[in-house]
């Protein structure tokens, strides 16, 4: 029970920083990607402000154990491979093109009309599709 | 607006509480794309009420938020369908292969000098960047 209360405190915190950080609205996280038009800093300040209180957390899980039970993650895998690199290729290029990314899109559900519930719809059904697609990937890159 | 920046900083503050929040209470990392991708495909089966209850926080707070201010922010958001559904594609299958999004990998994985994190965020910054400069700026599609 308690890890359920804690990871609705979390999600509620997420979506309302979201959503007053500016994040929801899809003008100004276009505007921090066009460098070469009306740049807009704002994404910067977000993303700032969520690393400080986030880098603290890190540091606060050495030699504790997580408060609902269980352990802290494994640390970080080094590796670049072709998967980080082709996948976040793919996100960045969505991301540019109707100025959404997952969390914002569902915080923003209750107020982005249709054309946010179109979005959401779109971007679950290429998550249902990823893990086949990404097998694909795999055996190309092994016949190759 | 010379605010904005006060309203990012602050609402930044409150994505990094709540990733905090979810690794010091869970253990668990904060990734929009991980937790909700993991419910859809049955990879988070084991844990989907903790991943049901932190989507439905993202989701009714807010909601909440503009039903008793009455006030909703704008999100200016395309009403190109094509656009929308390619975007949506795109966004959903790209976070899944690489395993993360901007709060996965660029909050939760930046803040802890993930390496994997720090590419990643850079390599779909660099696409978005490139995406707006072909589409906008040069073709005026977008």
């Amino acid at each position: 029970m308690l890890r359920i209360l804690l990871a609705l405190f979390a999600g509620g915190l997420f979506g309302t920083g979201l959503m007053f950080s500016g994040m929801t609205d899809t003008a100004k996280v276009q505007g921090w990607l066009d460098i070469f038009g009306i740049w807009d800093p704002t994404l910067a300040f977000v993303m700032g402000g969520a690393l400080l209180p986030m880098a603290l957390a890190w540091r606060l899980t050495q030699g504790r154990r997580p408060a609902a039970g269980g352990s802290f993650p494994a640390p970080p895998h080094t590796e670049l491979d072709r998967r980080l690199v082709l996948g976040s290729v793919l996100f960045g290029a969505g991301w540019g093109l109707a100025g959404l990314c997952p969390g914002p899109a569902m915080a923003s559900l209750s107020y982005n009309g249709w054309q946010g519930m179109l979005f959401f719809a779109a971007m679950a059904c290429g998550m249902l599709a990823a893990p086949r697609l990404s097998r694909h990937l795999d055996r190309a890159v092994a016949n190759a | 607006m010379e605010a904005d920046w006060i309203w990012g900083l602050g609402g930044g503050l409150l994505i990094g509480l709540g990733g905090a929040v979810f690794l010091l209470g869970n253990g668990r990392i904060m990734g929009a794309s991980g937790i909700l991708g993991g419910l859809l495909d049955g990879s988070g089966r084991s844990n989907a009420a903790e991943r049901i209850a932190f989507i439905g926080g993202v989701v009714l707070v807010p909601f909440l938020i503009a039903l008793s201010t009455g006030h909703a922010p704008d999100t200016r958001v395309t009403s190109n369908a094509a656009v929308l559904i390619g975007a949506g594609l795109l966004v959903g299958i790209g976070t899944r292969i690489a395993n993360g999004c901007t709060s996965g990998h660029g909050v939760c994985g930046i803040s802890r000098l993930s390496l994997r994190g720090i590419a990643a965020t850079a390599v779909f910054m660099l696409a978005g960047i490139l995406t707006l400069a072909v589409l906008r700026q040069i073709l005026g599609v977008i």
